[in-house]
């Protein structure tokens, strides 16, 4: 599904938090990257239309306030920065509220095959009859992972869904999305920190910096020194690895940030 | 080792269903306790043939006109008011939130005491009505501020949780005005209502609080599963499609409609709706599907064994219900705090 969002603006009070985002994600794995604060997980909340900002987001062609609610939060999961939930549920029960829109007061087997599938797709079925309160920060960040992926959807927006994941499941992690988002043509919009992962698995990277979009494209044209010393203020080399992906080394800070809110 | 989802799932669920059945017969046997015991006890012969109408006229009458409507009553308000704290305390994703510890039985105990002190022997009988009339108008009354100061700042759910604080502080505060201004009789009165009393209560009463059950559980029934994901957080919630404010609002409503209902007739017995949640929670999470049958069961047994204690504790007097359900429930519920092995809030 074709995701566009036309010079979007958003402010919580009264400072302008987005300033005319405009972006198009289609069919393959976007990565927003950008310092803290500059308005990821904000853009990813309008585009799951959990705020009211000015602008428009279509998907595939149709202004999402102009969708059915149904049919919209059937099409779009959305993984949030928060914290997972501690509910006192089961991973198998916390999974499955995923598929919230089929779920009817006697769970039906189809739903109960794609959580279990899903499960062990992220490898977390061994955990299925644990309850949330007693997992650790990565267990329960992967329950939430599943619990976005069992919708079934055709946009997923993941919000640092790396946050607190140790460094292989990072890996496959984005293995598995990139392979889903593949076979069942997904679009991915994900916020991300970590640019070697945003250059390995994004397709196309929106490089955000206080409410703006500063630069886009493949991760080859936008991982450049330049962007990453003018948007984070870091010195870093950038030297292309032997399958043409580039590799960023942060070398020091360029000095304390002057635009510290 | 590959097992079915199915087989899982089923292996997660049929648990719960055994804690649901436990706690069923546990209700059941408690209720028929409940009616056995008294000045005269009866054997359980004698309950079941005075139920079903073949015992002897003597018999009839204990069961048919004392017994039934307290037992009955500890059972049906026990649920109503588990069943409030436990949407409560998922709707505002707060441990403490309870009919009790937000005010709604304060205010429930000030229209009561209102009736008392300034209303009740001017009209013959107005105890009868004013009393519970102004207590569920009040406890209602309260909800309502709740939810109107909260929703001024957006209805986030601290801003109700120390709404309903400030009204416990409140309505505790003007409970204690018309207690200085009462006479000793009035004061007697007021008191004893607070303590909470099953005493008052009549078959009549019982079938109100009864079709008021009925007709809310379906309610919360239907909304099961998004209730379930609004533990989730609201974003999450929201993201699946949930309306949770007007999840929230209607959920309140029907909470309000329900404690009032409840504490009306029987005064102020609110640690039942903060502690079966609680228990209903250790035992089966937070499904709502099994969370808030287990939470009514629970309020229901907790308030059924604290009304048999209640007549057990002074022989031949009937201790107040509110004290005994506070007897009995505060050491269950700490050992079941120090009992767990795991975080539950
Ligand atoms: N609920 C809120 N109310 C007021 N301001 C907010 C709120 N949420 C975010 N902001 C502000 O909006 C700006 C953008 O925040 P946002 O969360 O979108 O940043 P981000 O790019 O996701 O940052 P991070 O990398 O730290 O997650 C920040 O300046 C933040 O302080
Ligand atoms: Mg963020």
């Amino acid at each position: 599904m074709k995701l566009e969002v036309f010079d979007l603006s958003y402010s919580y009070s009264t400072t302008p938090v987005l300033k005319g985002i405009s972006l198009t994600a289609e069919k393959m794995v976007t990565a927003i990257i950008g310092p803290n604060g500059a308005g990821k997980s904000t853009l990813l909340t309008c585009i799951a239309g959990l705020l009211r900002p000015e602008g428009k987001i279509l998907l595939n062609g149709t202004d999402i306030r102009k969708m059915d609610r149904d049919d919209f939060s059937k099409a779009l999961s959305y993984l949030p920065q928060d914290a997972p939930s501690r509910a006192v549920l089961t991973v198998f029960e916390a999974v499955l509220l995923g598929r919230l829109h089929s779920l009817k007061w006697r769970v039906g087997e189809e739903d109960l095959g794609i959580v279990y599938r899903v499960m062990g797709e992220l490898g977390i079925e061994e955990l299925a009859s644990r309850t949330l309160n007693e997992l650790s920060g990565g267990q329960r960040q992967m329950v939430s992972i599943a619990q976005a992926l069992v919708k079934e959807p055709e946009i997923l927006l993941m919000d640092e869904p790396t946050n607190s994941l140790d460094l292989q499941r990072q890996l496959e992690l984005f293995e598995l999305i990139r392979e889903i988002s593949a076979d069942k043509q997904i679009t991915l919009v994900t916020a991300l920190h970590d640019l070697n992962l945003a250059a390995r698995y994004a397709d196309h990277i929106v490089v955000m910096k206080e409410g703006e979009v500063v630069s886009s494209g493949s991760p080859n044209k936008v991982l450049t020194c330049e962007m990453i010393e003018s948007v984070y203020g870091v010195h870093a080399r950038v030297s292309v690895d032997e399958e043409g992906i580039p590799e960023i080394l942060p070398v020091c800070s360029a000095g304390r940030r002057k635009n510290h809110k | 080792m590959k097992s079915e989802p199915k087989e899982i799932y089923s292996g997660i669920t049929s648990r719960k269903y055994i804690f649901i059945l436990m706690m069923g017969t546990a209700v059941v046997l408690s209720f028929i306790l409940d009616i056995m015991s008294g000045p005269a006890w009866l054997s359980v012969r004698e309950v079941v043939l005075a139920l079903l109408g073949l015992g002897d006229s003597t018999g009839h009458a204990i069961v048919w006109v004392i017994r039934l409507p307290m037992a009955a009553m500890a059972v049906v308000v026990g649920a109503a008011l588990g069943i409030a704290g436990a949407e409560m305390q998922t709707i505002l994703d707060n441990p403490l939130a309870s009919p009790y510890t937000l005010g709604i039985s304060a205010a429930a105990g000030f229209g009561a005491a209102l009736a008392f002190v300034l209303g009740v022997g001017v009209v013959p009988f107005a105890e009868e009505i004013l009393v519970p009339f102004n207590a569920f108008f009040f406890s209602f009354l309260c909800c309502l501020a709740i939810y109107f100061i909260a929703n001024k700042k957006k209805g986030t759910t601290e801003t109700i949780v120390l709404a309903g604080i400030a009204l416990l502080f409140l309505f505790n505060s003007m409970i204690a005005l018309l207690e200085y201004i009462a006479s000793a009789d009035e004061l007697q009165a007021v008191i004893f209502w607070l303590f909470g009393s099953l005493s008052k209560a009549t078959l009549p009463k019982v079938a109100i609080v009864f079709v008021v059950l009925i007709l809310i559980i379906p309610i919360f029934a239907l909304d099961a599963w998004k209730l379930t994901a609004l533990r989730l957080g609201d974003n999450k919630a929201k993201s699946l499609g949930i309306n949770v404010e007007k999840l929230r609002v209607k959920a309140f409503v029907l909470i309000s409609i329900l404690t009032a209902t409840a504490v009306c007739f029987v005064g102020t017995i609110g640690f039942v709706g903060l502690v079966a949640p609680h228990i209903s929670r250790m035992l089966v999470g937070e499904d709502q599907r099994y969370f808030m049958p287990l939470s009514a069961l629970g309020g229901a047994f907790l308030l059924s064994v604290a009304s048999i204690a209640s007549k057990l504790v002074v022989p031949g007097a009937i201790f107040p219900i509110g004290i005994a359900t506070s007897f009995i429930g505060v050491p269950f519920f700490l050992f079941m705090i120090l009992r767990r092995r795991r975080d539950f809030w």
